[in-house]
């Protein structure tokens, strides 16, 4: 390589948009607040040599030593708890929850621990700690290992619950999640983490509880969570070519909700549709729903529908699983059925 | 004497009858045992003369544990605690005065009314709360031990659970970290011989102590109702949790004298009275401590008349601090749900 060409390759990288994975992304996010923060540490399954088995994790026990990046035993109630211990006393503990199937084992940690000690203690006591989990289905992992649960810890006062669609965005919510003083629930899509996207190199954070517009449209909303974020803009993409302009609305987090722009955009189309790959019934998808319909009741041409996982047990068999959850197809049919006159 | 089960008796319990000792903290333990009972007193008070809103869980007849153990510990070391909470909370530090405005739902209260009885956090004495999950707090208390070692400070951890908490699976996967990890923890089982209203035998398989053995956690019992002995036990278990030998495991016998809580009257259809007399009369820790202090001449009986009167002057004071005081704005229901 000439002089010339050296002194131009980082000319050339900086005019690029740097792309990571989504998993890169999160690893990214840990690594730069636990170099900022020396309170901040990682404890779970396999988490340190291993780096879990979604390799999320890879590398990080390598720069900050198996004090900081925790290998447990299969414990979940039990480590979740510690975390919340450790971050009354000081300190700012992320635990990896494998697969938010695994959510129904620290459930009391979570429900009963973390989010009430604040308000019990009449605002003493702080649980500043992340609880990285994951959702989604169509990975061929049955029932027990493909739940999107977030509507259980949604419902609960004191818990936050993040949800990123992207790269950029976990990256900087991960690190918005790990700087709040508040329990907070980070799930992550796993059939995601090898999407690509954009991710500056810089130290920047997305605040919770803003809303992103992820695709500007006037005929229909489409308000969608996590690994549905992709599938509405694969099906604005292929609406847009028929004359069809949806706009796709990310609330990137369900408490703190960002109703505002979901209202507002539900008021500029007129047509709401919810989709969420949490089961339909007394799901994520309700409340989205419900807070439109409060919000934009008559600026609204038709009720607001909702795309969800069917309520069943996940399936193991390809062709009854995939069956079960919203497609850009479900979604296109979706949104044509929407918008016919008189409708 | 012999541990629960019936393995030789331990290292600390084996060690020499009681020297004199210091009277100063003779004294105080005897104070403390004092403020205990007679908060326990005038809770149940408040509670059949329906001041008290809901209903509370008495430490009456169980003093000489939460006393023997926090007089153990520093003002910064972290106490968790249980629904029946209020004799740790006492012996930790806490005002009573302000735990009564708490147990009636006023602004003053430890957590501004918003916890109750069940909930008496107290963060400057190191009380990271009662709890009012059955062993909820066991990953609690793992968890400060967790964070002392961490950033080096030297504070040591102590979980109170009753012996219905071993019924808990959360407990064993905490002590088989906290041992793994040689935190400075130490699990305190108050066997009082009833999981609410049944017998510990009838619940609960195998040894007690073996349990905390089978993971490598040195484990100990001891007389709960002898004061000296809990603090003797307990200041070994300290120092070795304090200098990095790792977590501990004690079981203090003990004895509940009100039912469950304050409306479990009627109850010998699971324990007879008699039994009740037995340790009342017999097994009185108070009581026990006091002949001591006098037989060995640390206190005169008119010293310990005068500490009794003194706490039951301090206790009604609290008492009538709390019914005067103001329950919370309005305002304060949306406060504190987020930090």
């Amino acid at each position: 390589m000439s002089t010339l060409e050296a002194a131009r390759t980082p000319v050339a990288d900086a005019a690029e948009p740097r792309v990571l994975t989504f998993a890169q992304a999160v690893r990214e996010a840990l690594a730069e607040e636990m170099r900022r923060d020396e309170r901040v540490f990682i404890l779970g399954e396999d988490v340190a040599e291993a780096g879990t088995p979604f390799k999320v994790l890879s590398g990080l026990v390598e720069e900050f030593g198996p004090q900081r990046v925790m290998d447990t035993p299969i414990s979940e109630a039990g480590f979740t708890g510690i975390a919340v211990g450790a971050a009354m006393t000081g300190m700012r503990p992320v635990v990896d929850l494998m697969f938010g199937d695994f959510l129904t084992l620290v459930m009391d940690q979570l429900v009963n621990q973390a989010a009430k000690t604040h308000y019990m203690s009449g605002g003493k006591l702080k649980v500043p700690m992340v609880l990285r989990t994951t959702l989604g289905a169509t990975r061929r992992s049955a029932a027990q290992h493909s739940q999107s649960l977030h509507t259980w810890v949604a419902h609960v006062p004191g818990l936050k619950v993040v949800l990123p669609s992207t790269p950029y965005d976990a990256k900087g919510l991960l690190k918005a999640a790990i700087r709040d003083d508040n329990p907070v629930v980070f799930i992550e899509d796993k059939m995601g983490y090898t999407a690509k996207g954009p991710v500056p190199a810089d130290d920047y954070v997305v605040p919770l509880g803003v809303a992103d517009v992820k695709r500007r449209g006037d005929d229909v909303t489409l308000i969608a969570t996590s690994s549905m974020v992709q599938v509405a803009l694969e099906a604005a993409e292929e609406l847009a070519r028929s004359g069809v302009s949806a706009e796709v609305i990310d609330p990137r987090s369900l408490f703190p909700l960002d109703k505002d722009t979901l209202v507002a955009s539900a008021k500029k189309t007129g047509h709401v549709i919810v989709i969420d790959e949490g089961h339909e019934r007394y799901g994520a998808a309700a409340e989205l729903a419900a807070v439109v319909a409060d919000g934009a009741f008559y600026h609204l041409d038709a009720p607001v529908r909702r795309l969800c996982a069917m309520d069943v047990p996940v399936p193991f068999s390809p062709v009854l699983e995939d069956l079960t959850v919203p497609t850009t197809a479900s979604v296109i049919s979706a949104v044509r059925e929407l918008l016919q006159p008189g409708n | 004497m012999a541990s629960s089960d019936g393995s030789p008796a331990s290292v600390a319990a084996r060690e020499a009858a009681p020297a004199v000792g210091d009277a100063a903290l003779a004294l105080r333990m005897y104070r403390q045992m004092w403020r205990i009972r007679v908060f326990e007193g005038h809770a149940n008070e408040l509670y059949l003369t329906g001041k008290m809103p809901g209903l509370t869980h008495l430490y009456s007849g169980q003093e000489a544990v939460a006393v023997g153990v926090c007089e153990a510990l520093e003002q910064a070391d972290y106490i968790t605690s249980t629904h029946r909470g209020h004799g740790h909370c006492v012996a930790k530090g806490a005002r009573l005065d302000l735990m009564f405005a708490e147990l009636l739902g006023r602004a003053p209260g430890y957590c501004r009314g918003k916890g109750g009885s069940m909930h008496i956090a107290d963060q400057e004495n190191g009380n990271l709360g009662a709890n009012a999950i059955v062993g909820g707090s066991a990953g609690i208390a793992t968890g400060a031990a967790l964070s002392s070692k961490k950033r080096g400070s030297g504070q040591v951890a102590v979980c109170f659970f009753g012996e219905g908490a071993l019924g808990q699976g959360l407990l064993y996967e905490v002590m088989n970290m906290a041992q793994l990890w040689k935190l400075p923890v130490i699990y305190v089982c108050e066997n009082n011989q009833y999981n609410e209203y049944t017998h510990f035998r009838e619940t609960t398989a195998g040894e007690v102590l073996g349990r905390a053995r089978a993971f490598g956690i040195r484990a100990e019992s001891v007389d709960g109702q002898d004061v000296r002995a809990v603090h003797r036990v307990a200041t070994e278990l300290v120092r070795a949790a304090r200098a990095g030998e790792g977590p501990a495991f004690l079981e203090a016998h003990t004895y509940r004298y009100h039912g469950h809580h304050v409306g479990d009257i009627a109850r010998e259809y699971y324990r007879p009275k008699s039994e009740e007399a037995e340790w009342r009369e017999r097994r009185d820790p108070i009581k026990l401590f006091a002949d001591v202090l006098v037989a060995e001449g640390t206190a005169s009986a008119e010293q310990l008349a005068a500490i009794e009167t003194e706490v039951k002057a301090e206790a009604e004071a609290a008492v009538e601090f709390a019914l005067a005081a103001p329950f919370p704005d309005p305002s304060e229901v949306t406060l504190h749900v987020y930090a």
